[in-house]
């Protein structure tokens, strides 16, 4: 298993109130995101957790790419991985904010 | 130890228990009243047939209303795999017998389990596993799976799990993990009569389920007491 | 979740959280150790394996018309929705505490491969308590209901927690059995079990088969709506655990036995069951079927 974990400073906060939402089931090629609003408004981290090695880079140019869009301010975002595609990833992660701002 | 060891060490003077077909059923005189005994042997699978016939003798058990304790003694192999069994409902028959076990306990019969040889998954869970308190006797071989297989399921080499093994019992076959995982509670002494022994356990017999406790305290299933108690406790606070 | 999402919802396409949130009453769902306090499997990591925040398995309580419930359901997508340590004490936690508390009713939305071979003592020993858990229920009032409709099906210890419950809804895809295809066909050889012919695994283990012989008690469509129904219609009908109820399961099971003992086919079965046309079964609509099953005197029981 490796472990990443990237940090992020974000131009304002993820809309919303909800406090945690979590979307997707850890299986083959596809993952399971746990968000929580429990971060300074303008901070975002994401850890991840997966079975497939050496993906670090791509794994960083993803979430780069989620916050650039998503902008979510204050929100931890855990991520466990059964083996998903980085389209799969993106997918995901947008769904996931869009759960914490409903 | 055999089963005829075994029964005889029990009842020095004599019983009533017979095999037929690897299914064991009798009864024997114990502490002043009578020690009810069913039972798997020979390492025999069992089936729809063998769980019902087993099945009755617990409920004829219960009718009795004498409270007698019963001890399931169970050297036996899975659940019978086939067609014919799974056609049947074969789950059915299976959870049938560990009701009946589990009804027998609520009415006052102490059940003790004795596993003197293998067994496995769906068989244990039916026989040994429904009783009240499990014991084993020295060279019990229970297991989910063999090794062998665990190694083809789980794509690992047999090697890096014989090796995993000697750290982490909750995975790996054989009596000294089950004892871990507190699904046995105790290994009895085979060179000593086991009637004073089996005697012993029902003088104890725990109050509530206790399996994930001795699981903690031995190691074997580190945090299974502590999620279910948590999960308890919060759902009781509402 | 409101009914016409309820109505649309399959309950085989849908994953564990989905299932409760439209089965329930909207919004009455509260689930106790939820994913946020992390209580991972300790062992999966062992075999480079991921993990699941909840360990493949949401418990909690909610509402299903207005009555309290005590729910779990498996995830099984998540290593085929099987027993692991954390997995299986969240469930017996659950079924203990439902004991004190006497909810209307415990709902177990099974979806299980049967034990994680990774955690395969922690899962077997697991499924023990659990049935003890639910026989304690039960002999204090409380309806234990399962329903199975999932992907992974119902197999191995996961067949043995089925048959504890007091009732039991399926699906058409809702497969009970202890030994799965692959077990009997790796063990006993093709001949015995060809677990690549569809056809005889939904045959010989499929919900329908179960229904018409009386190993379950309501035949759903997949949707999430008919099991919700189903759930409330056996609450409302479950048998008391006592001496009389195993004394009748006895005779039932002796009874199917020598009946169908000799029975190479489920389509056998059926036919001895007096069902006109067994062949054209697996295609039948659930109101075609229910007509079918009200023909089956085994299928209707309180011998659970």
């Amino acid at each position: 298993m490796e472990s990443l974990t990237f940090r992020h400073t974000t131009t304002k906060p993820l809309p919303g109130t909800k406090p945690q939402a979590i979307t997707g089931v850890v299986a083959s090629g596809n993952l399971e995101i746990l968000l929580e609003r429990v971060l300074p408004p303008d901070a975002c981290e994401v850890a991840i957790e997966t079975p497939v090695a050496g993906y670090g880079p791509v794994w960083e140019a993803v979430v780069a790419d989620f916050v650039a869009r998503a902008q979510p301010g204050g929100v931890r975002i855990s991520i466990n991985d059964g083996g998903a595609r980085p389209d799969t990833v993106s997918l995901r992660l947008l769904q996931g904010a869009r759960l914490m701002e409903a | 130890m055999t089963l005829a060891e075994i029964l005889a060490s029990l009842f020095p003077e004599g019983h009533a228990v017979t095999v037929a077909d690897g299914l064991v059923a009798g009864e024997g005189p114990f502490e002043g009243g009578r020690l009810r005994v069913i039972g798997v042997d020979g390492d025999a699978p069992l089936g729809v047939e063998g769980a019902l016939t087993l099945a009755g003798h617990v409920l004829d058990a219960v009718r009795a209303g004498d409270k007698a304790p019963i001890l399931v003694a169970v050297d036996s192999d899975s659940q019978r795999m086939s067609r014919r069994d799974e056609l049947l409902g074969l789950n059915e028959c299976l959870a049938h017998l560990a009701k009946a076990l589990l009804l027998a306990d609520r009415r006052g019969h102490p059940t003790v389990g004795l596993l003197y040889g293998h067994s496995a998954a769906g068989a244990f869970i039916a026989t040994a596993l429904a009783t009240r308190v499990l014991a084993a006797l020295p060279g019990a071989n229970p297991s989910v799976m063999d090794l062998p297989s665990v190694a083809r399921v789980t794509k690992l080499p047999l090697e890096k799990l014989q090796e995993m093994a000697k750290s982490t019992p909750v995975f790996a076959p054989g009596l000294d993990n089950m004892l871990a995982t507190g699904a046995v509670h105790a290994v009895l002494d085979p060179e000593k009569p086991l009637g004073p022994q089996i005697r012993d356990l029902i003088a104890v017999l725990p109050e509530r389920d206790e399996r994930d406790r001795l699981g903690q305290e031995r190691g074997g299933r580190p945090v299974a007491e502590a999620i279910a108690k948590a999960v308890a406790d919060q759902i009781r606070a509402g | 979740m409101a009914g016409p999402d309820r109505d649309r919802l399959s309950w085989y396409e849908a994953s564990a959280r989905q299932r409760l949130d439209a089965l329930l009453d909207p919004g009455s769902f509260t689930e106790v150790l939820g994913p946020a306090e992390r209580r991972m499997s300790p062992h999966l990591p062992l075999f480079d394996l991921p993990r699941a925040f909840d360990d493949g398995i949401v418990v909690g309580s909610g509402s299903l018309d207005g009555k309290t419930m005590f729910v779990a359901a498996q995830e099984g997508r998540f290593m085929g929705g099987a027993f692991g340590e954390v997995h299986g004490a969240k469930l017996v936690g659950l079924l203990r505490a439902a004991l004190d508390v006497k909810p209307a009713a415990v709902l177990l939305l099974l979806d299980t491969g049967g034990v994680r071979l990774q955690e395969a003592n922690a899962g077997e020993t697991a499924i023990a308590e659990a049935m003890r858990a639910i026989v304690a229920a039960r002999a204090a009032g409380v309806p234990v209901v399962g329903l199975i409709g999932g992907r992974a099906g119902c197999f191995g210890g996961g067949g043995l927690i089925a048959g504890t419950c007091s009732r039991l809804a399926v699906s058409e895809g809702g497969r009970i059995s202890v030994s799965g295809p692959e077990v009997i066909e790796t063990n006993k050889g093709a001949e015995e079990f060809d677990s690549k012919d569809r056809a005889l695994v939904w045959r010989t283990m499929g919900g329908k088969h179960r229904r018409l012989i009386g190993g379950a008690d309501a035949f759903c469509a997949d949707t999430v709506s008919a099991f919700r129904e189903a759930a409330l219609r056996l609450i409302a009908d479950a048998p008391a655990f006592d001496l009389d109820t195993l004394t009748a399961e006895q005779a039932r099971l002796r009874a199917r036995i020598d009946r169908f003992g000799q029975c190479r086919d489920a389509t056998d079965i059926w036919a001895k069951l007096g069902v006109n046309d067994p062949d054209a079964v697996p295609a039948m609509d659930t109101g075609a079927f229910d007509e079918t099953v009200a023909q089956a005197r085994e299928a209707v029981h309180d011998a659970r």
